[in-house]
């Protein structure tokens, strides 16, 4: 399989009042196509800010990401974003927000009623067809995040970046979420990035799990390649020794980042430039904390 | 979660019993406590009215300016008839003297009798709302515009900073001098106390309206943005798609704010320059100081509030027509 996306030692610097903070330290990952990749890490390590600079959001202060050969350099829907807190346009329909994306991508090359089916059959797998024509506001917040998901999906993206899609969704409608992410994925065999604070979550879902070293100066601290039989279904995967040591590799690496922290923290470091929300960090802290 | 229980259990507990169970609950409150409200205002207003004398009798209480009211309209109505006449007139004595001379060009002369009441309200309304439109058009671009790029904004902040606490009756001097000088056409299309009104009520609306569209328009979600980012919307579909919808609660929040001072501001524009309208009509009955000169102006008081509460209303129903967030519309 060949290199899609090749993110190739990035160091992020955010200016700040008193002088450069730096996020990131030579970061370096290549990223094959169809894969699924997760980065895990503890909050402020600088996850987000590696999905904002392959997004496009984010230019890297050095080094670069070349997907499919080509230098990345602005955001577009090649590498479209699936929002932590799903960013649906509140005032337009699950269809509309879908049809913004594909009238924007597809405008040109598909007609009227292809554009149509073409939401039509984005919405419907994610299951969202019976509530096409609700706004944002009516529908529950794993109905949210399917939409968003849907609208990524049907931007046909060659990588798929997700950033905490389900962190904010309670236990039951997360399983479910992840279930039908890994049912899609099989279907379309997207290449994914996907952040996550969840291990469990980081093990079920990904052909290869990324640690990321605490910040400031974040980097990649360890890969684990999950090399676990498709498809996964979690209440097997509970009595699977296999999955239960790439559980604990995963904890163990957060387990000891989070109580020997690489570098001392400055006091200029306490300002998060990254954009990660802290609610919803705190509450992921704790569980990630529990289950060690 | 639990500051807000707490919050939730402080303010429940200083509540005012609520009459909020059922139907017969909300009756009484939507219909029967108002009206007990007003009829001990219109009670409180009559027993006062009559223990004020005034140099120009009795302080009117709710009777005689009710009978004003009437006396009001019944004028308007008389000099409708009279205008109507005049122009029949006009025709007659035209058809006749083309008979007479088929050479002869019939000319029209206008009717120049006195502005009736109504006739004030309705150029009140008219003046209020063009002032009001021609600062939404130059408002609401220049707030999209400045909320959007930084650096417009920190050019145009203090100039609108300076302006907005300025009353706009100071402006009117100005204004009515600048109107005279530029506006010199022989033939012209609407008065010039017309357009000294309506840019005092321009001048009153632009700066609240460029002020919270601005605002709205910079605190739009980062997420929505970015989304716009990624699905690469050019700057005018990003405008239409993005900003617009998500800062119209905002806008309209500027807009009906303006709104209401514009409508208190134009009165007093109209009392001091004796422009046509409610406030020309308030000025003159003042002037007049006949017997029943107060209880015209307090049917005016009571015509310019009710009309206000209607314009009030009028822009909070246009808000929750086309705003997606009614949790600002209040």
């Amino acid at each position: 399989m060949s290199v899609l996306l090749d993110i190739s030692h990035i160091d992020m610097e955010f200016p700040t009042p008193k002088g450069p903070f730096t996020a990131l330290r030579d970061v370096d990952l290549k990223i094959q196509q169809g894969e699924f990749v997760s980065l895990i890490g503890h909050s402020g390590c600088g996850k987000s800010t590696v999905l904002n600079v392959v997004a496009g959001l984010y230019q890297a202060t050095r080094g670069g990401v070349i997907l499919n050969g080509k230098e990345v350099t602005e955001p577009g829907p090649e590498r479209a974003v699936v929002f932590q807190n799903h960013s649906l346009l509140p005032w337009l329909t699950a269809y509309e927000n879908v049809e913004l994306a594909v009238k924007q991508v597809f405008g040109k090359s598909k007609s009227k009623a292809e554009m149509r089916q073409w939401i039509e059959h984005n919405l419907e797998l994610v299951h969202m067809s019976h509530a096409m024509n609700k706004r944002p506001g009516e529908i529950s917040g794993g109905m949210k995040q399917r939409v968003g998901i849907a609208r990524a999906l049907a931007m046909q993206p060659k990588v798929l970046l997700m950033d905490e899609p389900f962190g904010a969704l309670d236990a039951l409608t997360r399983a479910h979420m992840q279930d039908s992410l890994m049912e899609i994925q099989a279907e379309l065999n997207n290449t994914v990035i996907m952040i996550t604070h969840d291990v469990d979550e980081a093990v079920l879902l990904s052909d290869r799990i990324v640690m990321m070293t605490n910040g400031p100066a974040a980097t990649i601290g360890e890969i684990l390649s999950v090399e676990l039989e498709r498809p996964r279904h979690r209440l097997e995967l509970a009595d699977n020794p296999l999955y239960n040591q790439y559980r604990a590799k995963v904890l163990k690496f957060l387990h000891e980042r989070h109580s020997k922290p690489d570098v001392p923290v400055k006091k200029s470091a306490q300002s998060k430039p990254d954009m990660e929300k802290a609610g919803a960090d705190h509450a992921q802290k704790e569980m990630v904390e529990d289950a060690a | 979660m639990n500051t807000t229980s707490v919050n939730a259990g402080k303010l429940y507990g200083f509540r005012l019993p609520q009459l909020d169970s059922g139907l017969v609950g909300s009756a009484i409150r939507l219909v029967a406590l108002p009206l007990v409200g007003i009829l001990a205002f219109l009670l409180l207003w009559s027993v006062t009215a009559q223990n004020i004398d005034t140099s120009l009798g009795k302080f009117p209480g709710p009777a005689a300016v009710l009978e004003q009211f009437d006396a009001l309209y019944s004028e308007h109505q008389r000099s409708r008839e009279k205008e109507q006449a005049f122009y029949e007139r006009q025709e007659e004595r035209n058809a006749k003297r083309v008979a007479e001379d088929p050479s002869y060009e019939p000319r029209i002369r206008a009717y120049t009798g006195k502005e009736t009441f109504i006739d004030q309200i309705v150029t009140s309304l008219v003046t209020v709302m063009s002032g009001f439109l021609l600062a939404v058009v130059i408002a609401v671009p220049l707030g999209i515009a400045t909320g959007l790029s930084k650096t417009l904004n920190s050019a145009v902040n203090p100039i609108v900073q300076i302006f907005k606490p300025v009353s706009p009756l100071a402006w009117l001097p100005l204004v009515t001098m600048v109107v005279s000088a530029l506006y010199t056409t022989p033939d012209p299309i609407v008065a010039k106390s017309f357009l000294n009104s309506m840019i005092t009520v321009t001048l009153c609306c632009l700066w609240p309206m460029v002020i919270n569209t601005a605002v709205g328009v910079a605190g739009i979600d980062s997420d929505l943005v970015n989304v716009s980012k990624v699905l690469r919307l050019p700057a005018l579909r990003h405008v239409q798609k993005i900003v617009l919808p998500a800062s119209v609660p905002m806008i309209f929040t500027g807009m009906r704010l303006s709104l209401g001072v514009a409508w208190m501001v134009l009165i007093a524009a109209e009392m001091l320059a004796q422009n046509p309208g409610l406030g020309k009509f308030v000025w003159d009955e003042f002037q007049n100081g006949s017997s029943d000169s107060l209880a015209r102006i307090m049917a005016a008081v009571l015509v310019i509030g009710f009309i206000g509460f209607l314009l009030d209303r009028g822009m909070l129903a246009m808000q929750k027509l086309v705003s997606w967030d009614n949790s600002a519309a209040q």
